[in-house]
């Protein structure tokens, strides 16, 4: 028979029955377990081996609180690895895999370590891997990462979606136990907006797991009948399989929802899990509390778990871990899962209480002032010892141990704004103390209040207080006993007693990282990794803590404690991700004119969010350096055409325009006469070139600035700033145009000629009309709107011409037919780039942020007559030295040798070392019209070292050419060209 | 992060971009006797205190309003947002 250790009761579907999958065996299970219950149900304790010593381990807890019992969830690409078994839902055909095991579960190699445990005590990496250095790289992480870890990666991409979301409510419920349910009825019945989220599939919290009656009702079903209220009301939002991860600042928290987790197979464009982002003014934690072990030689077995996880085990999933069971406790909630497991038929071995007046029971018997002192069972439980007040020892045969240390408040999302949670002597734990984010509050036994009774009530009155609500429900009766419990966190003498199982972090690893000196609660964290686990020790830290404030002669209070950061649980990268992976991880732009790019077999490439076209290869080329060459060659013998879309286009209105550019230029702008273009250069405040571009005059009042692709967006907010923060009393508007023109450059000596053809005949531009420089607003192909601006990148010829977007696809291809008789050709950014290197001018490598006006040989133009932004700091002694690096042209004495950008300068004699460096190479191209390499580079006093011969070096690459020092101009340096 | 935005209300701090320290807004005279210096001031040295810090925020995403926030560099807490403009002139800022 299959699920022996099924009970009678509980909150699963009996009807229907599902095949579930555990290291390739076989199980069945219901609709309501976990992975967890239904393992137990088939009598599987053994689940995982531990981190250090490869121990066996099965369940702590019934929770997602779980340090043990983790599995590798899925199979193939969609393998999750550390997934906790106590979280996850079952459905049919479910696969999972224990983990951190070679060769078996059962018999496992690296167990070994289990009998050098001596050697692996606290801070062994840092004692044990300390000599010789050179070691670690190689030899000794490779292990140690080889040994350690728990699940591996499926090392493929993850198939399914994730998805990003905003909510809104007045107040955001977090947690649906006895306190989040009575507060979501508060203010649900009052009308305000509500979200009522909870980790776990079944709403409810403890109420699932106890057998008690709430009103009228046993506790599930007083449950779901306030869940259907609920789920009735419009203004109440339940959000099931959503963890609240985190509070963060101005009442905003994340939480992630499982859509998809517990199904077989995810409806096509459904997403396995959405990143909520609630905006909500209140919250309320009703985040419950995790009972803590206590800690004993041994105590690390399988079948070892928390007394609350038994009862959920036998009240919700109607599951025993064993059919004999023994409790090991220092209060009276250990006595209640005695009775529970007794009523449902489970045989009590005994209950072991620490105190001397533990209470008694007809049904079984109680050990009092009794501890355990060890256990026994080679991959689980089978005999537990116990230590008698009279010295006497006795064996208790058991396959299952419950222990109660008492509860610790889920204090976790009060701390992530930095609230410390303050000690509570009665219970023995931690509560929330008085610094809690904005809007928060706690309610039931999050907020210390352990009773039933008790956190239906605080969670009414919560909840009213938040929202100023002067009714509440009638609270149902309940359970009101008091907490009756005596700290005790270990037994004494033992030393192999785990405090953090996930980590493998014993009683004697805390004593020993004090002695070590290590006084400070975060010190014993790093050395010990207590805590530090995926799990971040919700089951540990406490007990962790108060051992350690032992050894010190201190309080617990007077120890400290360590505050929670975000996430609560762990989230996976995915659901950080959402929709924004692979294309999708930017927006990608597209120029009006980029299906015609396409269509022509154009290579693209990415600048900024932007695709522009690379080069354009023709039938035969294939190399790209035969389509660059080629596109160069012809632009310079006839007309090329390129798309300069991307540049960041910016009008500039008002009538103190040309001052204000007068401010943000280094240049001065207040003369340029209407019609008139000129190169700008903008410098940052302390005198580093930020970008350059051109302003055009189209009127008195009215200039179109444009920027370099990279910068279009900085650029802006940065004239913004000048406009609103330093000159408010200006009269200038500004308006980002990129988007609104598609602009293509027509460059080479038949470029008047072509545009000519498509220009209206009322707009004359002959060389005469239209010189160097000029710009209009004019119109073309029979009345369409156009910018013409004669301005030249390539050194040529050349002009700009804009056309509302729309138009930008037929103005290409209209100007591909006419060029027809010209042998006109696009051309791409790479020849764009080697014509620019050609002619010397400077773009984003130059302009690297760490480059001055002199640095680039435009020293000339930051004028000295006016006060413009970074032309002060731009005269420092510092900038302004003689050595300086100044650009040069660079030309290799051999030809065929290439230059390489990022190469350093050299002399050619001196030492190659880093104190010798001349300067370096910051672009290099082929030029096909000096049938050479080029390259511009920046070398210090570079404009005095015309002709010299320098040695370029890289020492990564084994670079060492011999290079010319020459003009960056290589082409047409007088400029007639362009003016032609 | 929520930003109180003068005119549009409150809005989420993903639609803004941060400067830095609302100083910024006291540029110097470039052309007075002492430029350099008190350049020098302007450009690199900033309080950092623990505690209530005015810096600019720029509505990126947004309507393009450079703000001057008064937040608490503690607790996070912003207990004031102005328009940079209005703070700019009540500065003697103008033209």
């Amino acid at each position: 028979m299959t699920q022996v250790n099924r009970l009678t009761g509980g909150q699963i579907d009996r009807d229907t029955t599902l095949k579930f999958y555990f290291d390739g065996r076989s199980f069945t299970a219901h609709p309501g377990d976990t992975l967890a219950s239904a393992l137990l149900a088939n009598n599987v304790r053994l689940i995982g081996r531990s981190f250090k010593y490869h121990r066996p381990r099965g369940l702590l807890t019934a929770g997602s609180e779980e340090p043990n019992g983790m599995v590798e969830l899925r199979a193939g690409a969609r393998k999750e690895p550390n997934t906790r078994a106590t979280t996850i839902e079952m459905y049919d055909g479910l696969i999972a895999n224990s983990q951190n095991r070679w060769p078996s579960l059962r018999f496992d190699a690296l167990a070994v370590n289990d009998l050098f445990s001596n050697f692996l005590s606290a801070g062994f990496y840092y004692k044990t891997f300390m000599w010789p250095a050179a070691f670690w790289e190689k030899l000794y992480e490779p292990i140690i990462r080889r040994a350690a870890g728990l699940g591996s990666l499926s090392m493929q991409a993850d198939p399914d979606e994730y998805d990003k979301g905003f909510r809104h409510c007045d107040l955001l419920i977090i947690g649906a136990g006895p306190a989040g349910l009575m507060a979501a009825l508060t203010a649900g019945r009052a009308g305000a907006d509500v979200i009522l989220a909870d980790e776990d599939f079944t709403l409810g919290g403890r109420l699932n797991s106890e057998t008690f009656s709430v009103g009228d009702h046993s506790a599930p079903d007083w449950t779901a009948q306030t869940v259907a209220e609920l789920l009735a009301m419009p203004n109440v939002r339940l959000m099931p399989r959503t963890t609240v991860i985190g509070a963060f600042d101005h009442g905003i928290y994340g939480a992630v929802e499982r859509t998809g987790d517990h199904l077989p197979s995810l409806p096509a464009g459904k997403p396995r899990q959405i990143l909520w982002r609630i905006y909500t003014q209140k919250a309320l934690l009703c985040a419950g509390a995790t009972e803590r072990p206590i800690a004993f030689e041994n105590n690390d077995r399988p079948g070892i778990m928390t007394a609350s996880a038994l009862r959920t085990y036998a009240n919700r999933f109607a599951v025993t871990a064993s059919p004999r069971v023994a409790i090991f406790t220092s209060n009276d909630d250990g006595h209640r899962t005695a009775d529970d497991l007794h009523a449902k038929g489970v045989k009590i071995a005994a209950v072991v209480d620490v105190r001397e007046d533990a209470p008694l029971s007809y049904d079984y018997e109680v050990l009092k002032g009794a501890q355990v002192i060890n256990t026994r069972g080679r991959l689980g439980l089978s005999f537990v010892e116990v230590a008698l007040p009279d010295g006497s020892t006795r064996t208790l045969d058991c396959g299952a141990l419950g222990v109660s240390g008492g509860w610790n408040p889920n204090v976790h999302l009060t701390c992530h704004q930095r609230g410390r949670p303050v000690w509570n002597e009665a219970l023995a734990a931690f509560v929330p103390g008085e610094n809690l984010p904005v809007g928060m509050s706690v309610a039931g036994s999050a907020n210390g209040v352990m009773s039933t009774h008790g956190a239906l009530r605080s969670g009414a009155e919560a909840a009213a207080a938040a929202l100023d609500l002067t009714t509440q429900p009638d609270l149902p009766e309940a359970e009101d006993a008091p907490m009756a419990l005596k700290p005790f966190w270990y037994v004494q003498g033992c030393k192999r007693a785990w405090v953090d199982q996930q980590n493998d972090v014993t009683v004697k690893d805390v004593k020993l990282s004090y002695q070590e000196g290590f006084r400070s609660v975060e010190h014993l964290k790093r050395y010990t990794t207590l805590g530090m686990a995926t799990d971040q020790g919700k089951t540990s830290n406490i007990t962790g803590l108060a051992i350690m404030a032992e050894v010190a002669g201190k309080s617990i209070p007077e120890t400290g404690t360590t505050i929670f950061r975000p996430p609560y649980t762990p989230v996976p990268i995915g659901a950080f991700a959402g929709r924004m992976t692979g294309k999708d991880f930017h927006p990608t732009r597209l120029t009006p004119s980029h299906h015609w790019a396409k269509e022509r077999g154009a290579v693209f490439v990415e600048a900024g969010n932007w695709l522009r076209a690379q080069w354009f290869p023709l039938p035969g080329e294939t190399h790209w350096r035969d389509s660059v060459d080629r596109e160069v060659r012809q632009t310079r013998a006839s007309v090329g055409v390129c798309d300069c879309t991307t540049l960041g286009k910016i009008d500039v209105q008002g009538t103190d325009a040309a001052e204000f550019l007068n401010r943000v230029y280094a240049n001065g702008f207040a003369k340029l006469a209407v019609g008139k273009t000129r190169y700008g250069l903008m410098l940052r405040e302390d005198g580093m070139v930020m970008d350059d571009g051109t302003a055009a005059r189209l009127a008195e009042d009215h200039f179109v600035v444009t920027t370099t692709t990279a910068n279009a967006v900085s650029v802006y907010r940065h004239m913004e700033f000048v406009r609103q923060c330093l000159f408010p009393d200006m009269d200038v508007q500004l308006i980002s145009t990129t988007d609104g023109w598609a602009q293509y450059a027509v460059a080479g000596p038949n470029s008047r000629k072509l545009l000519q053809k498509i220009v209206d005949p009322e707009f004359d531009i002959s060389n005469e009309a239209f010189p160097f420089m000029a710009c209009g607003k004019i119109t073309v192909c029979g009345g369409l709107r156009a910018r013409l601006f004669r301005i030249s990148f390539s050194g040529e010829l050349a002009f700009e011409i804009a056309v509302p977007s729309r138009y930008g696809d037929a103005l290409m291809r209209r100007l591909m037919t006419e060029g027809k008789e010209f042998d006109v050709t696009p051309y791409g950014t790479e020849a764009l780039s080697v014509m620019r290197i050609e002619k010397g001018h400077p773009v984003g490598n130059e302009l690297n942020g760490t480059t001055t006006a002199l640095n680039l040989g435009l020293g000339k133009m930051v004028s000295k007559k006016k006060d413009s932004v970074g032309s002060v700091l731009s005269e420092r002694e510092a900038l302004t030295a003689p050595d300086v690096l100044k650009l040069v042209g660079l030309k290799p004495v051999n030809p065929e040798e290439k230059i390489t950008a990022g190469g350093h300068l050299m002399n050619i004699d001196g030492p190659v070392d880093a104190t010798h460096d001349q300067g370096y190479v910051t672009s290099a191209a082929y030029s096909p019209n000096l049938n050479s390499h080029i390259g511009l580079g920046l070398l210090k006093r570079g404009d005095a070292r015309m002709g010299e011969k320098m040695r370029l070096v890289s020492p990564l690459t084994e670079l060492n050419v011999e290079v010319e020092i020459v003009s960056a101009h290589f082409v047409d340096p007088e400029g007639e060209r362009l003016r032609a | 992060m929520i930003i109180n935005h003068p005119l549009l209300g409150p809005r989420d701090a993903s639609e803004f971009t941060y400067l830095g320290d609302a100083s910024l807004i006291d540029r110097p005279d470039g052309t007075a006797e002492n430029a350099a210096d008190a350049f020098y001031d302007y450009a690199y040295l900033r309080d950092n205190p623990a505690g209530e810090h005015r810096e600019l925020w720029y509505h990126e995403a947004g309507d393009r309003s450079w703000l001057v926030v008064t937040r608490n560099t503690l607790t996070h807490e912003i207990s004031k947002v102005e328009l940079a403009r209005d703070v700019a002139r009540t500065r003697g800022r103008s033209k």
